[in-house]
């Protein structure tokens, strides 16, 4: 059946992100699997919504898609603003928020 | 013998496991290269031994396949169509178009395979001698393998499809080992140039498959229920009578254009001489007997599609014979004027697979076959042969003029199996070339193209005296140059004089990355001078020229009908398989049969008691117009074929010495011109091409091959690409820099103000916020808060799994 490989590749996409996430030390790299992860969450969608035949599921990737942008407009400007400070773009560096 | 098999209805097919799973053989090298890649470098052989287990792995299965085929024709009685083993899985589907990936083994697959196996094994085993201590060796293997899994899979391929991905990625091997030596310029010219030049054929691939595939694809899924990428869809389709004049014809131009592309035919054949520039175990299995035969195997695949669309057996001359005529004559002449002993080569390829083309188009599908299987062995020995030579007796230089000559007494070997494969090439009467060329010529004569059958002559006799030629320069004469023993250190001189000869990288290569163990070698030998290749070397070459010696008799007409084997395993049977028939054997089988004997001449029964059954049955033809069997144009409905009724030449003694003749008398000629060319120095002959106009603007036309690269290069690539990347250069500056330059400074510009408004005021009071709350909190979180987002972000994805597995126990 054609809806176990996109979730198949839905969780693989995700699972992807989630070791870029907790593995890469670059906030570039970070974001980037972040991006994966919101991607894998639209295949899911675009499954679902491909199997009921109903275009809910399109829309909602559609704001996914849409916030996702913000979310990366965000997270440059931080990563940006951290290398001017810092010169560096290494998360290791970012331990201000330790209690 | 016909009646009988109508009595017997259902016809039972052997078959086995090799037959059954042969679509795992190309899977081997295509894993293999993977280990390769992944592991190479650190097995002691430096990733070689997968290649080479690979391929013998792949040699035994296509042989065990080769015996199941046999035996199953076997099996049946001569006119039975035997069922070829098609076995297919989704590969994607999409609305309703699903595409299979899968085999579709018969005897013309059978049979490449086996040569295609067989030929990497050899020059696998070649290879680790030759390019031992190269830089790239690991690569090379990789890409050897790689190349041999494309080839593999585009033999088995079930479909169109599959076909072009094995077809590609041979184009991506072919243009990784051409540029394998890519350090010199002239090597990686080489490697583009071969690459766009197969590339612009492949367009017609993709046209030719997607225009055959709308057109035939409604018919074979209504009739046979495969799509029409389908090979057998395709062939059934063709003979059916429903593809439009049109359609056909369109689709199988455009499959020939990219035929003419890959196998090297008039006007595109001017990659593969360049394509030497690789090294030679390359030029011996990519450039002479495996990759460039894929144009052949192409047409001879979907042989119906051609047969119908280029009116094959008609009355006019078709483009098939057309190009194919025009390239033997052509690549034969150019083989004159080359010093360069793998371009001789080359060019001769180029030539015989002009005869292999001519083969087809003219109906002779058998001999072009057989000629494949022939050619490559004996044009594989000579490639190695020149390896051999160009190794251990003249310092990688590959010029007969400067470093050759008179090597017959060094490397008895060599010289020998050279002389074998030499004679094949030729096709002098034991050797396998005659049996398999002369068929071709024969052939294409009794399908009525007299003039084509002269021209098939007089590129026999240019083959002969051009490869005289260039035996007299090897192995004959007073050794010159690197041969005669001159020091090494004269060699970088002529290096810098002629640097087209990419494979003088590979001696400072070689010599560079050398062990000292090398040279230690050449001083055991006591001096610089030639020698006979060592047994990784020879080996490959006895075998080789065993078979050009000996493959002839698989298909020998000349000795009777019992010596036809190849025609009676390979060749597919034109039959009326009934429809239903394909779907369970019984039924309907046994009627279809019998409206397909109906117009069978009475006498066929006793065609095998008669000495040359061929012969009365293609005579039965003639009288009949060329679609004697029902299978063509007209098929019976409910019954499908799927191939063509194909014509024989009778075997004719007084033709073959005919053929025998014109090509000893070209031997002669050559022998003596040579002699006093080179040896004697006549001096009424030397330098006569620039004292006569004719000749020198004869020779020098020659020497430019025809002005086709100035055609393609100076006038076609700079009239078309120049504006364009004109046109792209003031895009990319004007417009692209423009964008990212805006977008750079919008973003500096943001982020500014993020920082300014947001960063500052917003985050970082929120932030500190957080933090201060964090810390109000108490110590028992502290170690948690450690300020690294990685683990923040893995406390968040632990916890979402732990509510998620939650969430899926409540639910069960």
């Amino acid at each position: 059946m054609l809806l176990n490989q996109f979730l198949m590749l839905g969780a693989v996409l995700f699972c992807i992100g989630v070791y870029g996430v907790i593995v890469r030390k670059n906030a570039v790299l970070v974001l980037m699997s972040i991006e994966l992860i919101l991607n894998s969450v639209n295949i899911n969608l675009l499954a679902f919504s491909l199997r009921n035949g109903t275009p809910d599921g399109h829309t909602f990737a559609l704001y996914v898609i849409a916030v996702a942008a913000a979310e990366v407009g965000v997270g440059l400007a931080m990563v940006l603003l951290m290398y001017r400070n810092r010169r560096s773009v290494g998360l290791d560096d970012l331990s201000e928020m330790k209690g | 013998m016909f009646s009988a098999s109508t009595e017997a209805a259902e016809v039972i097919l052997k078959s086995g496991w090799f037959l059954e799973n042969a679509f795992i053989i190309p899977i081997i090298p295509a894993v293999a290269f993977f280990l390769i890649i992944f592991f190479g470098k650190k097995m002691p052989m430096k990733g070689s031994e997968f290649g080479i287990v690979s391929m013998f792995a792949a040699l035994v299965m296509s042989i065990g396949a080769a015996y199941q085929w046999i035996q199953r024709v076997n099996g049946v009685s001569e006119e039975t169509y035997v069922k070829p083993i098609i076995r297919s899985w989704t590969w994607w589907q999409n609305d309703g178009v699903s595409l299979g990936i899968g085999q579709h083994i018969d005897g013309l697959s059978i049979t490449i395979l086996v040569v295609v196996a067989f030929i990497s094994s050899l020059v696998q085993i070649y290879s680790t001698e030759y390019l031992h201590g190269d830089r790239r060796y690991t690569h090379f293997f990789a890409s050897l393998t790689l190349f041999s899994a494309g080839m593999l899979n585009m033999v088995v391929a079930e479909n169109m499809i599959q076909l072009i991905l094995g077809w590609e990625l041979m184009g991506l091997c072919s243009f990784m080992l051409i540029g394998h030596w890519w350090e010199e310029g002239a090597n990686s010219r080489a490697a583009l140039k071969a690459f766009f030049t197969t590339r612009t054929g492949d367009i017609g691939l993709l046209v030719g498959t997607s225009v055959l595939f709308f057109a035939a694809n409604d018919w074979t899924q209504k009739t046979l229920g495969v799509s029409g990428f389908s090979i057998r869809g395709l062939s059934a389709w063709a003979l059916s009578g429903d593809p439009s004049s049109a359609a056909i014809t369109v689709g199988a131009v455009a499959l020939f254009i990219a035929c003419i592309g890959k196998s090297g035919q008039f006007p595109l054949h001017t990659w593969l001489p360049d394509a030497m520039a690789g090294p030679t175990p390359v030029s011996s299995l990519l450039h002479s007997s495996t990759m460039v035969v894929a144009g052949v195997f192409l047409v001879a695949r979907v042989y119906p599609v051609f047969y119908e669309g280029m009116n094959i057996y008609g009355n006019s001359v078709n483009f098939i014979v057309l190009i194919g005529g025009v390239t033997i004559v052509i690549a034969a002449a150019l083989a004159f004027v080359q010093n360069d002993i793998k371009k001789v080569l080359a060019y001769s390829t180029v030539s015989q697979l002009g005869y292999m083309m001519m083969g087809l188009g003219a109906g002779a599908w058998l001999p072009a076959v057989f000629h494949i299987f022939t050619h490559a062995f004996f044009k594989a020995c000579l490639f190695l042969g020149a390896g051999s030579i160009s190794h251990s007796a003249s310092h990688h230089s590959f010029d007969m003029k400067k470093d050759m000559g008179g090597l017959r007494k060094f490397m008895p070997i060599t010289f020998s199996t050279w002389i074998i494969s030499t004679l094949a090439l030729c096709g002098v009467f034991p050797f396998s070339g005659f049996f398999s060329k002369d068929e071709i010529i024969d052939n294409v004569g009794y399908a009525g193209y007299n003039f084509f059958m002269i021209v098939g002559l007089f590129g026999a006799f240019l083959t002969a005296a051009y490869m005289t030629r260039a035996t007299y320069l090897t192995f004959f004469g007073e050794p010159r140059g690197a041969a005669a023993g001159e020091h090494h250190d004269d060699e970088h001189d002529a290096h810098a004089s002629h640097d087209d000869h990419g494979h003088d990288a590979h001696g400072h290569d070689a010599h560079a990355h050398d062990s000292h163990a090398a040279h230690d070698s050449h001083d055991d030998h006591g001096s610089h001078g030639p020698r006979e290749s060592g047994l990784i070397i020879t080996v490959p070459l006895i075998l080789l020229a065993t078979l050009a010696l000996g493959s002839g008799f698989l298909n020998a007409p000349a000795f009777g009908e019992k010596w036809e084997n190849l025609k009676k395993w390979v060749e597919p049977r034109a039959e009326v398989v009934s429809v239903t028939g394909i779907a369970k054997p019984a039924g309907a089988h046994g009627e279809t049969r019998l409206a397909a004997g109906s117009e069978e001449p009475v006498d066929d029964g006793h065609s095998e008691a008669a000495d040359s059954g061929s012969h009365s049955k293609a005579e039965a033809g003639k009288d009949g117009g060329h679609h004697y069997s029902d299978c063509g144009s007209k098929t019976p409905v409910g019954g499908v074929c799927y191939a063509p009724q194909l014509k024989h030449a009778p075997f004719k003694w007084w033709k073959a010495g005919m053929s025998v003749g014109i090509v000893f008398l070209g031997m002669i000629l050559s022998w003596l011109l040579c002699v006093q060319l080179y040896t004697r120095k006549n001096k009424k002959l030397v330098g006569l091409t620039e004292r006569n106009k004719a000749l020198g603007a004869g020779y020098s036309f020659l020497a430019n091959k025809y002005y086709l690269d100035t055609l393609y290069e100076k006038i076609i690539v700079r009239s078309i690409a120049h504006p364009i990347s004109r046109g792209a250069y003031w895009f990319n500056q004007n417009v692209l820099d423009g964008i990212v330059n805006g977008a750079g400074t919008s973003t500096r510009k943001t982020a500014g103000w993020v920082y300014r408004n947001v960063d500052q005021k917003l985050v970082d009071g929120a932030v500190n916020g957080a933090g201060t709350s964090a810390e109000n909190a108490g110590g028992a979180l502290q170690p948690v808060q450690s300020g690294k987002v990685n683990q923040y972000g893995a406390l968040l994805f632990g916890a979402a799994a732990i509510g998620a597995l939650v969430l899926v126990i409540i639910n069960f």
